[in-house]
């Protein structure tokens, strides 16, 4: 009977160790909630959700203190895509944060630009090139379009514009319903 | 069930060579290739879109008011995936403007215009000198891209590019593709009619760069004079390492996947090109441009082109200029019928309608098809699907284009990548068989141009966050190098003037020292 009882905890014992050093060695890296919400957001970090950054606002939908429609550069479809992750219904944007707009691009006139370095401290995903006192340019192909550079120029050099135009911007409709026979 | 389309023999469990599915379509453009080739006159403007190929829009090297010569550099390639654009005649830049262009959006594209001036001077050409069999295969390949030659059987892919060998393929075979199988397309057909030396010498120059021992040529069996031509063609030239090959005349045969398989048996992956499985397969048109270019040292500026459909007085195979309008080429037939209904730039069964013939002719262009209300297909009624399963008895991909549909129409991209949607050619079989007159290539269409575009969305987001990420970890590091820098220095000046204090003490002491050591003095 005693052996038993001291096999039995013996065995709790150790098992109680192994998992709970398994526990603190293998705790995922921040919250998996957080981590799934953040894939579908659209890494734009231009902040309009009131949150600095994509991933302190899918940290915040985790938490429940932020709602799923304050992304106005995902848009519809991101607001459909958290929905459908969630289990909540959709919901229109909110106005509050902006609305949905075509993607844009920072466009520096680098005449005008003084080489302040004033937006290369503000651009989130090192977009902007440039050194003090020395023109500066913004690399096209890694701009998110967050406008947070707008504000901060001095000289107002920065313009944003479409990111495509033409055919270029062009998509393709989806298919018209058919006209169905009777 | 629908009508069958197929000869019993040509199912696809028992065809002896060829490929999956595909249709035999009804055709009379072999007529049409025995007519005489007509001349395009020399227009008054010609438009050349920046983007007449696959890749980056070409750059512009002329301004507005130069005067340009025949075959001079108008616009050079962007990066290794565009192409050079060259004068197709004597003129003046009257302006770079956005014109209506051949593109399925009818929006108009960036175009350089070209006032001629009549007199059509050239350039004086410079073809390679000597043997280019001893000139190295670079050089051969850059003439190529000098002469911005793209692939002229439909997918305008540039050839120089396509030339380049990889160092992780094994190349073996060149595949010269004759088999143009779009029912109202003949363009190719005369080609290799009236010039298979120069189609032959064009493979030639290929087979030298890429370093290829074989080539061969897959030509349908209902064009025997092209076979016929190209027999001789490569007797004259003795050289035994082409082999002209007869394949069975079934659409889409021209897709290149679809040749390689009809001619040796092997299959391109999925997501796949056929340089993977040690195949280059040029259109007979693109290995006779790479002949003008090396050998007689001109650009790619025109082109044959086939004008016909019901909506034309006349039809014709035309040997045109490059931005040629459209409207030159109905006119030089005998202009449309009263009932001309719709305009379609390329073939009936991939091609797209156009919203003006003032677009230009362009390096894609292989086909302009003017139809009558009679020719006109689409204004069916739409049934719902009766999974018939034709539809996937005809696709030469082996997809299921009816489990496609409904993914498409539900939007479900998960399923579609599962059903290998991107490796659709487009061709429109589905859609030809289909009894309930569903236009599934029109939904395909959309489902993989929006597949692409939320690949790239996905890739770009992914890419701002590794930029966000590495931002924000740089700047913790700064914020915790200064927090360091800072309780460094102050503990440095703590020392300081720790280290000041205790030399105030000694001072201090010293002093009392001495004032004790006078004091004592004085007493003593």
């Amino acid at each position: 009977m005693s052996t038993a009882l001291l096999v039995i905890g013996g065995l709790a014992v150790v098992f109680s160790l192994v998992l709970g050093i398994a526990a603190q060695r293998l705790k995922p890296k921040g919250d998996p909630v957080a981590r799934a919400i953040d894939h579908l957001l659209p890494q734009t970090q231009c902040g309009q959700c009131g949150y600095p950054g994509c991933r302190p606002y899918a940290e915040a939908i985790a938490r429940g203190d932020a709602d799923i429609n304050q992304c106005p550069p995902g848009g519809e479809s991101t607001i459909d895509a958290l929905a459908d992750l969630l289990g909540r219904e959709p919901k229109p944007l909110n106005p509050e944060n902006g609305t949905e707009a075509p993607p844009t691009v920072a466009l520096i006139d680098e005449s005008l630009c003084i080489g302040c370095k004033k937006c290369i401290l503000v651009c989130p995903v090192d977009a902007i090139v440039g050194a003090p006192k020395l023109m500066h340019t913004v690399l096209m192909a890694d701009c998110t379009g967050c406008d947070l550079c707008v504000p901060v120029c001095p000289v107002d050099c920065i313009d944003m514009v479409p990111a495509a135009t033409g055919i270029a911007a062009w998509r393709r409709k989806p298919p018209k319903r058919e006209p169905q026979a009777a | 069930m629908v009508e069958n389309q197929f000869d019993d023999e040509l199912t696809p469990t028992r065809k002896p060579s060829g490929f999956y599915g595909g249709l035999r379509l009804p055709t009379d453009k072999h007529d049409l290739a025995d007519q005489p080739v007509l001349e395009a006159p020399l227009a008054e403007e010609y438009l050349l879109p920046l983007v007449q190929h696959r890749g980056l829009k070409a750059r512009p090297v002329v301004a507005v008011g130069d005067k340009v010569l025949r075959n001079q550099l108008v616009a050079q390639p962007d990066g290794l995936i565009s192409a050079a654009i060259h004068a197709p005649t004597s003129g003046v830049v009257s302006s770079i403007e956005r014109r209506p262009v051949s593109h399925i959006s009818g929006l108009p594209g960036e175009c350089i215009i070209l006032r001629s001036d009549g007199e059509d001077q050239a350039v004086e050409p410079q073809p390679i000198e000597g043997d280019y069999h001893l000139i190295d295969p670079v050089r051969v390949r850059g003439r190529v891209r000098e002469a911005g030659i793209v692939g002229l059987g439909g997918a305008v892919f540039p050839t120089s590019t396509k030339l380049t060998a990889r160092a992780d393929t094994f190349l073996h075979t060149l595949i010269l593709n004759g088999a143009e199988c779009d029912p109202e397309i003949a363009c190719d057909e005369v080609l290799m009619r009236i010039a298979p030396d120069a189609i032959i010498e064009g493979a030639r120059v290929v087979m030298h760069v890429l370093q290829v021992n074989r080539c061969v040529i897959g030509i349908e069996e209902d064009k025997p004079q092209c076979e016929q031509a190209l027999r001789e063609a490569v007797e004259r030239a003795d050289d035994d390492r082409f082999e002209v090959v007869r394949v069975p005349a079934i659409y889409p045969e021209g897709s290149e996947n679809q040749l390689i398989q009809a001619l040796s048996g092997d299959e391109v992956p999925i997501g796949g090109l056929p340089l993977d499985i040690g195949y280059v397969c040029l259109n007979v048109a693109t290995a006779a441009s790479i002949n003008n270019a090396v050998h007689e040292g001109l650009p790619l500026t025109e082109r044959l082109v086939t004008v016909t459909g019901t909506g034309l007085q006349g039809q014709a195979n035309v040997r045109t200029r490059i931005g040629t309008p459209v409207s030159v080429l109905t006119e030089l037939v005998g202009g449309y019928t009263d009932d001309a209904e719709r305009l379609v730039i390329g073939g009936a069964m991939m091609g797209f309608a156009a919203q003006t013939d003032a677009i230009p002719v362009t390096k894609a262009t292989n086909s302009i098809l003017v139809m009558a209300p009679e020719q006109a297909r689409g204004a069916e009624f739409v049934r719902p699907c009766i999974r018939c399963g034709e539809c996937a008895r005809v696709c030469p991909s082996k997809l299921l284009p009816q489990q496609l549909y409904w993914h498409t129409v539900g939007g479900n991209e998960a399923q579609l990548e599962r059903h290998n949607l991107m490796a659709c050619i487009e061709c429109g079989c589905c859609d030809y068989v289909c009894p309930s007159h569903i236009r599934l290539a029109e939904h395909f269409r959309y489902a993989k141009a929006t597949v692409a575009q939320r690949r790239i969305e996905r890739e770009q987001a992914r890419m701002a966050k590794v930029r966000f990420d590495r931002r924000n970890a740089r700047l913790e590091q700064q914020q915790r190098e200064r927090v360091e820098r800072i309780a460094e220095k102050k503990k440095t000046t703590a020392r300081a003037r720790a280290g000041d204090e205790k030399r105030q003490v000694i001072a201090d002491v010293m002093r009392r020292v001495e004032e004790k050591e006078s004091g004592g003095d004085e007493s003593a």
